[in-house]
């Protein structure tokens, strides 16, 4: 479903990635660890199409179609999504208007007529109680004096609105107590199928305990140094990075 | 329009009105304004707002209302009637478009018979220290005169509306007298029209008294048409418990000045000073605030946003006192601007001056455009920059936008930013 082949991408002029290749089939959850700096953000930016980021050379191809030339919200239209480390706060502007413009921008983009008023408020009922939501959350702001836990899990139900073919989740367990890192990881989960792909970005194999990749990637200095199946992350929690690193 | 001219018009009015209960005070104010002037850059309220070409034109101050200007102010009106409404056209008062009541009435119809309110209130609390509220004292005869009793609740807002239609320039004095009773819960709106193809200026003065617990929202909605200008004066006394609030939300007009002074004479008295100024082409909007807390125990929220487009300039002045006297004040204010061009300029300028050691005051001033780790967010979920854009600016006009509280004037507000920024929100408000 994604292919990376070879990519490298500076900002400030500072090349960060340094030869990236990553193959995802659908179906499959993959994940990316490695120490700080390693440029784990930096790669997940790159795939949603930030402008910050300078790619010098590389493809990135999603079921086909080459990303690299489009725009951030191309790519989105396109069913890519990226849960953020740092989810932004938008006063004024409610979770529920937000994601209603995004659900009908990327329909209208794939040509799909406009959903109906009732038929998305089904789905956002039932979404927001996969993610055990509280309703009032969806009339706040977005992300308006959110926890950082109530941030997450609206990322989440946001992804599971727009219903991407790749979610890449970027430290999502960052700032999450046991409890929201459940509902969280049961959320990914229920949303997970033979379709669609799922890339975890994270530091700790803790939420690798509840999303289950099927590969894991160890990220270090822009390149992937190492990859093995689910029990290289228990490998990792006990080890550390060091043995691989030298 | 010069001095000179102005000085004929003076004695048209007193030949013309005399004598009214008013007189002496007209003569000693335009005797005080011919000693002025009008403001020019020299002075430091005025420093970066120029009357220059707003004086320009030839204005007549005398003018007159045809049949079918009636018709069109009528139509207009037609189609809204929740409100209690006080018309003026070209400075003349419409009662059969109005709904006068004993409290709510006007000022020429008070200004015959010996006033004690007048004698009382008139011209008490308006910044004298200004030449254009002098003038305005001089001319005063068109306007709101209104004294709403105590421990009642308006089952509907006031407004007031200034219309105008002339075929040459016109000069327009507005003057408000507002007093609302103890423990009485007032929206007031205020609307300067200009329905003809003539330059119009206005000069309009308000003096807003609030009793002991009173709630007062005053709306101030300038869309008026770009050959507009509009200097207003509005002042507010506050006493104890009272809570006001004064939205300017300026969209249209030439040329905009506002002074906008509170005085807080009880304690607890919480004052509320939010703008909204979007502007394009060659717009000019100038919003001062005051306000003076003299008294212990009071509060000051204000909040000043603007988006500023192609050519046009923005000042805000905003002055906060804080007297020895008045000890545990919490004093706020912040003033945000989003510049979306190169040619568009601001010129901001937070003043403090706190008298007193046992306060809280904060001030804040920004000044930029979009944030674009904010725009990149949005892209990410699909939403292509323009659209994006568009929820941003919705977002940053609602903080101001929310505090509105009559819901019919929230959406009217709304489309009117939607269309002036050229976006549609297609949210509910």
């Amino acid at each position: 479903m994604l292919q990376i082949k070879n990519i490298h991408a500076s900002v400030n002029n500072k090349e960060i990635l340094k030869g990236i290749n990553l193959a995802i089939k659908a179906g499959e959850v993959h994940a990316i660890m490695g120490p700080n700096g390693a440029g784990k953000s930096t790669l997940s930016s790159v795939v949603a199409g930030n402008e910050n980021f300078e790619v010098s050379q590389g493809n990135i191809v999603l079921d086909g179609e080459e990303l690299t030339e489009l725009s951030a919200d191309q790519r989105a239209h396109k069913g890519v999504f990226v849960s953020f480390q740092y989810p932004v706060e938008i006063p004024g502007v409610s979770t529920t208007n937000f994601i209603k413009t995004a659900v009908s921008e990327k329909r209208k983009a794939l040509g799909l007529p406009e959903l109906a008023a009732k038929d998305f408020l089904k789905m956002l009922r039932e979404k927001a109680a996969l993610l055990q939501m509280d309703q009032k959350f969806l009339s706040r702001s977005l992300n308006e004096g959110f926890s950082g836990g109530e941030k997450k899990r609206n990322e989440i139900f946001q992804m599971a609105m727009l219903e991407p073919k790749l979610a890449i989740l970027d430290e999502t367990d960052s700032g999450l107590d046991i409890d929201a890192l459940k509902v969280v990881a049961n959320g990914v989960n229920a949303l997970k199928s033979k379709d669609n792909a799922v890339l975890v970005i994270t530091h700790y194999q803790r939420l690798l305990d509840y999303i289950v990749p099927d590969f894991v990637h160890v990220l270090h200095d822009g390149k992937i140094i190492k990859s093995g199946g689910k029990e290289l992350a228990l490998e990792l929690e006990e080890k550390g990075y060091d043995w691989l690193i030298k | 329009m010069d001095n000179n001219d102005i000085k004929i018009a003076f004695d048209a009015f007193i030949k013309q009105h005399a004598p009214d209960v008013l007189t002496a005070k007209r003569k000693e104010a335009f005797e005080t304004f011919t000693t002025k002037g009008f403001p020019t850059k020299k002075i430091e309220n005025w420093k970066y707002t120029s009357l220059k070409a707003v004086l320009k034109p030839n204005y007549a101050t005398v003018n007159t209302v045809s049949d079918n200007t009636l018709e069109q102010v009528e139509a207009l009106l037609a189609a809204k009637s929740e409100t209690y409404k006080l018309v003026f056209v070209n400075g003349v008062f419409q009662e059969q478009l109005s709904d006068i009541t004993e409290e709510i009435n006007v000022f020429s119809n008070v200004l015959k018979a010996s006033n004690t309110e007048i004698n009382q209130y008139f011209d008490t609390i308006s910044d004298s220290s200004e030449a254009m509220v002098n003038l305005n004292t001089a001319f005063a005869s068109s306007g709101a005169f209104i004294t709403l009793a105590n421990n009642k609740i308006l089952a509907k807002p006031i407004e007031l509306l200034f219309f105008a239609k002339a075929e040459t320039p016109v000069f327009l004095q507005a003057r408000n007298l507002i007093r609302v009773g103890e423990n009485t819960h007032a929206n007031i709106i205020e609307k300067h029209i200009n329905l003809g193809e003539a330059i119009v200026l206005t000069n309009a003065v308000t003096e807003l008294f609030a009793a002991a617990s009173s709630h007062v929202q005053y709306t101030k909605l300038q869309n008026d048409s770009l050959l507009s200008n509009l200097v207003d004066n509005t002042s507010v006394s506050q006493q104890k418990d009272s809570i006001v609030t004064v939205n300017t939300f300026s969209f249209g007009g030439k040329f905009t000045r506002n002074n906008l002074t509170f005085h807080q004479y009880g304690s607890h008295c919480d004052s509320v000073l939010n703008g909204l100024s979007i502007l394009d082409g060659k717009q000019f909007v100038d919003n001062h605030t005051l306000v003076n807390h003299n008294v212990p125990d009071c509060e000051s929220h204000e909040l000043y946003n603007a988006i500023y487009d192609e050519k046009s300039t923005g000042v805000f002045n905003g002055k906060v006192i804080v007297k020895q006297a008045a000890q545990k004040t919490n004093a706020y204010q912040q003033n945000k601007n989003i510049l979306l061009s190169d040619t568009s300029n601001v010129y901001a300028k937070p003043q403090l001056e706190i008298f007193a050691d046992d306060v809280k005051c904060s001030h804040g001033c920004t000044i930029g455009q979009l944030d674009d780790k904010v725009l990149f967010y949005m892209k990410q979920r699909g939403i292509p920059k323009a659209k994006a854009k568009a929820l941003l600016f919705y977002a940053f006009a609602n903080e101001n936008v929310k505090a509105v509280k009559i819901p019919a004037l929230r959406n009217e507000i709304t489309h009117i930013i939607a269309s002036k920024l050229d976006v549609t929100f297609d949210l509910e408000v």
